[in-house]
């Protein structure tokens, strides 16, 4: 037997070849396979979903904020991406386990960052502020796909365990042409991991877009691993809940793997240190702007009579008190002790580097109690 | 003790760690019905099951990355990489990964990743199979790196290397796997050599001969060779490339003065400059000349019939021996 893809060539940046529940203008439309998953989603949760994008949002424009004013290093920003980070995130149990890239600050934040948690790696103070075990969320990947292997192999330990949570893996469009993110897929499929791959496809990995990575849609790459896939539009908060409660469940209810592409869009620059101008026209940033996920729920929000003028305030000023808490233990961390470089390499001793070790620290001594004078 | 090859007494400190650990896990490529291309699996898959002698597809970067996974939910992973050419794939999931996942989480997370590697030349086998690339791993921070050179010893320290915290990449001379030594299987870890140590296999006065894996042999029969020129031989097995046992190592220069290191892998960039560079911080003023290092060339491994070039022999060993004694050799006369 013999199978041939029918897609066209321009399938990979159609972007309204989508599955959504909420349309640009907040229309709340019927979709088959999504509606069952959000029947009891009330105004309430809508508005918990309003509110978790604005404070990410917030969370956003102070880390660009903070890098501009020479207190972080580097900064990715992740505007635009609200809507499938919080409407994922907010689809996982507390015990399900998430291996994020360095742009998932949505996810952080629903699955229970503190402020300094989003500035203390970006400033360089430490690779990853918080334990991985409190929020049961892996220290974000640098390395582009390699934590979609490592959410396979949790997932086959929770497989060994009989426990029911499932491994969540998150990564870029880029990302899908590594060969881990394929290997990721082989893996789970071949065991029937309980994972669930969730591919922000924002359009462009640094300057390249999407095309370059594939000319068909990323979701129809699953099915060819044995994963059902769906492709939604990420900028749209409620089907990204609905699309990742349908995933959760079926990897949580021993069908295996399953992969969500989330159409969505990088509205600042990759990083702080891009210049998007170089490759982007401005006309597709406008067009992307009026899919804005945050003025879509709001419009919608508007339309059943759930959002007003306190509600508004009210979210606006615990969004201001998250950044500026995020600002004071940026400006407050403390920078470690020189000697602190030499920590955690092992978990034993190693004689090697026990012996660098003191060789440094006599070095350090030798300045006696003159703190400036330190390096 | 029983006497068994090496490959047998490692597949018996695996069967031994699996049971004493339910948390520990096999990886690898055809490690289960087939028992691993050298048998060093066989019969597990039958005693532990699927669920623990994992048959993985062919995809090291997808083997040793789903082992961070699994390490990550408490597993302690053994990952098998079919032959020492094929762990290039995995490279960045063992550097970016394995090895720093401790650092940058400042200790949260563990990696007690055994990743066990068939390893270098000397059995006549296809390109690719007969690699040295211990060098990469033991500049790499995070990793410890181990290298076999005898049954009894392979039983125990494979076992060490399962219950370390940290990861471990352990090296499996395939020119040995076959060679049978005395075993004692029911040694308990706690009596065994910490798996940092260097050993010191002979004993000798005037020149301290270093290596480890399968070179110890030829180093052995290097000091029989020596002793009938009058020359006593100290031979050292590193055992451990990452720490390397400078204590050991100082302590047997201070006594002869003289040293020649010998490996397989090339010599750039490798083992024996690091070693010596070690060697001549610590014991300068010992040294009675420069040390000598006998490697294999600067070369991909060359094809079968041309290997014995390549691996430093007997002869060439000697030659070095007489280098540092500054008897006559190949390179008098020689400007360097
Ligand atoms: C293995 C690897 N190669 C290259 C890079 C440099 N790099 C960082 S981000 C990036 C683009 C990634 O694009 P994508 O996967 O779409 O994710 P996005 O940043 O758009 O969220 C590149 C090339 C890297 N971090 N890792």
């Amino acid at each position: 037997m013999t199978y041939t893809w029918t897609g066209t060539a321009d399938t990979a940046t159609d972007i309204d070849d989508v599955a959504r529940l909420l349309t640009a203008r907040g229309e709340r439309i019927p979709h088959p396979d999504l509606d069952p998953w959000v029947r009891d989603v009330d105004a309430d949760m809508l508005r918990m979903l309003y509110r978790d994008m604005t404070i990410v949002r917030r969370i956003d424009t102070e880390g660009v904020a903070l890098q501009r004013q020479g207190q972080l290093g580097l900064w990715a920003p992740c505007q635009g991406q609200e809507g499938v980070q919080v409407g994922t995130a907010r689809a996982l149990r507390q015990d399900d386990f998430v291996f994020p890239s360095y742009r998932e600050a949505g996810v952080l934040y629903v699955r229970g960052a503190r402020p300094g948690d989003f500035t203390l790696t970006w400033r360089g103070e430490e690779h990853s502020s918080f334990d991985p075990y409190e929020l049961n969320v892996a220290t974000p990947q640098i390395i582009i796909g390699a934590q979609t292997l490592h959410a396979v192999g949790y997932a086959m330990g929770i497989q060994r365990d009989g426990d029911d949570q499932v491994a969540a893996a998150y990564f870029g469009d880029g990302a899908t042409s590594q060969g881990d993110v394929n290997e990721a897929m082989v893996f789970a499929s071949s065991f029937q991991a309980p994972v669930v791959f969730v591919c922000s496809n924002n359009q462009w990995a640094i300057s390249e877009p999407v095309t370059v990575q594939g000319k068909f849609p990323i979701a129809g790459r699953a099915p060819g691993f044995g994963i059902p896939s769906l492709r939604i539009d990420g900028n749209d908060v409620l089907g990204s809940l609905a699309a990742m409660r349908w995933a959760l469940d079926h990897a949580r209810s021993g069908k295996g793997p399953a992969f969500i592409e989330a159409v969505t869009y990088r509205m600042g620059p990759h990083t702080t240190s891009d210049d998007p101008t170089r490759y982007r026209d401005k006309d597709e940033v406008e067009r992307w702007r009026a899919r804005d996920p945050l003025t879509r729920l709001e419009a919608h929000l508007r339309s059943i009579d759930a959002f007003d003028e306190d509600f508004a305030r009210d979210v606006s000023e615990a969004a201001d008190r998250f950044a500026a808490d995020m600002r004071a233990a940026c400006l407050a961390s403390p920078s470690r002790e020189p000697i602190g470089v030499l920590d955690h390499v092992y978990a034993e001793p190693h004689a090697g580097l026990d012996e660098q070790r003191a060789q440094f620290a006599a070095y350090l001594d030798g300045f006696g109690d003159d703190q400036e004078a330190k390096p | 003790m029983t006497s068994m090859t090496m490959a047998a007494a490692i597949g018996a400190g695996l069967r031994r760690a699996m049971k004493d650990d339910p948390r520990v896990l096999l990886m690898g490529e055809d490690i289960g019905r087939l028992g691993g291309v050298f048998r060093v699996t066989d019969g597990l898959l039958d005693e532990f099951g699927a669920a623990r002698v994992i048959d993985t597809p062919l995809a090291e970067s997808g083997i040793v990355g789903t082992a961070v996974g699994l390490a990550y939910r408490g597993f302690r992973p053994v990952v098998e990489i079919q032959f020492d050419g094929f762990v290039y794939p995995a490279f960045d999931q063992i550097v970016c990964q394995v090895a720093k996942l401790h650092y940058r989480t400042a200790g949260r997370v563990r990696m007690p990743v055994t990743i066990r590697i068939p390893w270098a030349g000397g059995v006549g086998a296809a390109e690719h199979h007969s690699e040295s690339p211990e060098a990469y791993f033991v500049h790499t921070s995070g990793l410890r790196v181990v290298a076999v050179s005898d049954p009894q010893d392979a039983y125990m320290m494979l076992r060490q290397a399962i219950a370390s915290d940290d990861p471990v990449v352990f090296f499996e001379p395939k020119r040995l796997y076959h060679r049978k030594g005395d075993v004692d299987l029911d040694a308990d870890l706690a009596d065994a050599a910490p798996m940092g140590l260097a050993r010191v296999v002979r004993e000798g006065t005037d020149v301290t001969l270093l290596t480890y894996g399968a070179q110890v042999l030829t180093a052995m029969d290097v000091a029989v060779a020596a002793e009938d020129d009058g020359v006593s031989m100290e031979v050292i097995d590193l055992r451990s490339l990452s720490p390397i046992d400078y204590r050991t190592i100082a302590g047997s220069v201070r006594k002869t003065g003289r040293v020649v290191v010998t490996h397989e892998a090339p010599r750039e960039g490798g083992l024996a400059a690091e070693v010596i560079a070690g060697v001549t911080e610590r014991c300068f003023d010992y040294l009675e000349a420069a040390p000598a290092r006998v490697t294999g060339h600067d070369i991909p491994y060359p094809p079968a019939k041309l290997e014995k070039h390549h691996l430093p022999d007997l002869d060439r060993i000697l030659d070095a021996v007489d280098r540092v004694l500054d008897r006559p050799n190949s390179l008098t006369g020689v400007e360097r």
